[in-house]
């Protein structure tokens, strides 16, 4: 195991690198939020067809027999989709592919099966993009009961708040009660049931990857796993890994802001010099500097640990160890590092047509999201010998 | 021949020198000589000088080899190790090399280093301490401040002024001073813990020859900088098998009635932040063992001083009226640095050297941002004045 780049990662970083600084800069990414306020898909699904089918990265954690990458003998991992998250995050890229290609994925190849592996096929060729409907808000140590109910007719009836990559999904992964149990069903979008599938997108603090309510009406669906009791295994697995390989976004959103802070207040000059020459400025960054790499090497641990593990789950302890640091450190790394951005930018930095923002928004989404950094502290108490208050 | 080493040659090494030197039935210093000819000292040394020319990361074989045997004291001799030998390994003639790495690595010759001054600390280039040619030797007069060690130290690295005439960074000059020559005067210093693991080091009249001198004349700061990149590594870099977190963690289980929920949400916070200091630490290495040193290493004692101070914080504020006492203020003169030491009380006021010893936390942060995220440097007034001309 090693937490350095390999050279496939390199080349696949600079891949994703090249396709983001033609289709994905600052300046594309601020109108796409724009025109998604005022009701266009938030989603850029030419850069995400050309990410996903092109580059390939829709399959980097789908087994090869799948018809993805994903192997323990030289193929694509955890390690390579983490890469492609420290892209996204640093151009704030209007894909859906935590949401498809990690958090729904995760929870299909937990699942296992017949129609999961159907799916899977579908996901790894980029023929289609899925979307797991379960709050981005949800903890993985305290994942929410199911809230739609599958009837005895085969249909989900229910609603689901706080959704990522629903509006670019063509297939929902929904959590749903049973009669007895629980169980993962796919529907599919647009439903053949006319109005049966509604994604109605929440005026959302994170511009570029908005939460939507996502309401079920009799929506015919697949089964893909059932369980007995209460317990949702798929989703925990889907969400703790999730949480794990978020790090890696979170590391390149913050680098985004370190990178740029440092070459603005290199060019700003006040009191005829350039600010960075001042040590409140420059101590304050060497500060966010040495939190970076601490964040690259934390998700870079979390990223190869799930990348040992079994698809399928369970995630031993020592991959979860890795996730939880990895998520305590890295959200709280990305929003210190963006609200240096604004406050080093001075008035620009509070300015929309500024960039800064954008990565304001995603990081603190992404503090929220997947469990929150306390939550993430909270489950160490146990591996870290410990244990709370009697 | 040019030989390749790797792990299974080195052990290979290792388990040959064992099979002729039995420790138990060797002297502990012929035992230590005969390791250091044989190249097992430190194996990334050259050949003849405690060396086999291997990759640094090879030590460890070696060490795990050779695990029970007699070892140097490295708690010793540390300023030796981590500082002198690189440099003289760096700078030193051949003779100079041969003359004093065997008794450094041995712990037979102990070493300090006489850099700090009472009025050059962080702006360690504008020291004062003059050397003044004569003949074949140099004469020394100047004060030096800090010097762990100075009270059992054979030799010590000096850096002193041999021209005042020139911008200060360009008049130093690097030497190995005798510590046992006449006009050096030792003085401990005491510091907050009640201890004094520093001296004050007075230099008068103090003739070395100039067989003692480690690289050019004039040439003192660029030899200096070797020595204080080695520092920065040494002290934050050092995995001890005794952590603060893992005293403090201890205090935390044996301890249920001092628990607190608050107490324990900061502890589990600097438990992640000592978990990610060690994954940087574990980057780093495979950085340098890939043969690309990154600049992390820049941080690593700028993340050490801040988690040392924070839990042994911590720690005394958990303890309570436990916390209100302090085992001995007895001045004693250890001659190991021990940063974590007896008790919560002592753990606490020492670490707030970690942050100051070895470039304090600000000149840490100057040095990442303008080294590595290469902003400009603050406006001086000191880069192209003669060090005499300088305002005091």
């Amino acid at each position: 195991m090693t937490l350095l780049y390999t050279d496939v990662e390199e080349e696949l970083r600079a891949a994703v690198r090249d396709l983001l600084a033609d289709k994905a800069s600052p300046s594309a990414v601020l109108d796409r939020a724009d025109s998604a306020a005022a009701g266009g898909t938030p989603y850029d699904a030419e850069l995400w067809k050309a990410l996903a089918r092109d580059i390939g990265v829709a399959g980097l954690l789908i087994p090869e027999e799948l018809g993805g990458s994903a192997s323990h003998e030289g193929g694509a991992s955890a390690r390579e989709a983490a890469v492609v998250l420290e892209e996204l995050g640093r151009a704030v890229a209007p894909v859906p592919f935590l949401s498809s290609a990690v958090l729904a994925t995760q929870a299909l190849l937990v699942a296992g099966g017949e129609v999961a592996g159907e799916l899977l096929g579908r996901l790894a060729a980029g023929e289609a993009t899925a979307a797991l409907a379960v709050s981005f808000a949800a903890s993985p140590y305290a994942p929410p009961a199911p809230v739609a109910i599958l009837g005895e007719d085969g249909t989900v009836t229910g609603t689901v708040t706080g959704v990522i990559g629903a509006e670019a999904a063509d297939v929902l992964i929904v959590p749903v009660r049973l009669s007895q149990g629980v169980g993962l069903c796919a529907v599919e979008v647009p439903s053949t049931a006319q109005g049966a599938v509604r994604v109605a997108t929440v005026a959302s603090l994170d511009l570029t990857r908005p939460v939507a309510t996502v309401s079920f009406a009799s929506a015919p669906a697949r089964i893909v796993a059932r369980a007995e009791g209460l317990e949702l295994p798929w989703v925990w697995e889907a969400l703790v890994r999730g949480a794990g390989l978020l790090a890696s976004e979170q590391l390149g959103v913050a680098e985004w802001c370190l990178t740029t802070t440092v070459a603005y207040v290199k060019e700003r000059r006040q009191f005829a010099r350039p600010v960075g020459s001042f040590q409140a400025v420059k101590h304050r960054l060497a500060d966010l500097w040495l939190e970076v790499v601490g964040a690259r090497a934390a998700a870079r641990n979390a990223a190869a640990r799930l990348a040992e593990a079994p698809a399928a789950g369970p995630l031993g302890d020592e991959a979860a160890v890795a996730v939880a640091v990895a998520q305590a450190h890295c959200g709280a790394v990305a929003v210190h590092a963006a609200e240096e951005c604004v406050q080093l930018h001075g008035g620009i930095g509070m300015t929309w047509e500024h960039p800064a923002h954008l990565y304001l928004k995603r990081a603190k989404a992404d503090q929220i999201a997947l469990g929150t950094p306390g939550d993430h502290r909270d489950a160490l108490a146990g591996p870290a010998g410990l244990p709370a208050p009697l | 021949m040019r030989v390749t080493w790797d792990e299974a040659s080195v052990a290979e090494r290792a388990r040959a020198f064992l099979a002729e030197h039995d420790p138990a039935a060797t002297d502990r210093l012929e035992f230590l000589r005969a390791r250091f000819d044989a190249g097992l000292a430190w194996v990334h040394f050259p050949e003849g000088l405690g060396g086999l020319g291997a990759p640094r990361e090879l030590q460890a074989v070696a060490d795990r080899e050779l695990k029970g045997t007699p070892d140097n004291q490295p708690g010793r001799i540390g300023i030796g190790l981590g500082m002198a030998a690189p440099t003289i390994l760096a700078f030193g003639t051949e003779e100079q090399k041969k003359r004093f790495l065997r008794p450094l690595w041995t712990g037979e010759e102990v070493w300090c280093q006489l850099f700090s001054e009472p009025g050059a600390g962080s702006d360690l280039a504008t020291l004062a301490t003059r050397a003044v040619r004569e003949g074949d030797e140099w004469v020394v007069d100047g004060q030096k401040v800090w010097t762990s060690s100075a009270h059992t130290a054979r030799w010590a690295i000096l850096v002193a002024r041999t021209d005042p005439d020139v911008p200060k960074h360009r008049g130093l000059t690097y030497f190995v001073c005798d510590m046992h020559a006449p006009g050096v005067e030792v003085r401990p210093l005491r510091q907050i813990t009640g201890e004094a693991e520093f001296n004050e080091v007075f230099l008068t009249g103090v003739r070395l020859p100039d067989a003692l001198r480690l690289g050019e004349v004039g040439d003192g700061w660029r030899v200096a900088q070797t020595t204080l990149m080695n520092e920065r590594v040494a002290i934050g870099g050092t995995p001890s098998r005794r952590t603060m977190m893992g005293v403090v963690a201890e205090t935390w289980r044996s301890r249920p009635e001092l628990r607190t929920h608050d107490l324990h949400q900061r502890l589990l916070a600097l438990w992640v932040d000592s978990e990610v200091m060690r994954l940087t630490a574990v980057r780093l290495r495979e950085q340098l063992a890939a043969g690309h040193p990154g600049p992390e290493g820049s941080g690593m004692k700028l993340a050490f001083a801040r988690l040392h101070q924070q839990l042994s914080g911590i720690e005394v504020e958990m303890l309570r009226e436990d916390g209100l006492a302090y085992d001995d203020w007895t001045f004693r003169r250890p001659d190991t640095v021990d940063f974590i030491g007896r008790e919560a009380g002592y753990r606490y006021l020492r670490a707030k050297g970690n942050s100051i010893e070895g470039g304090t936390s600000e000149i840490l942060r100057n040095i990442i941002a303008e080294r590595v995220l290469g902003l400009p440097a603050e406006p001086r007034a000191d880069k192209d004045v003669a060090w005499k001309d300088l305002p005091r």
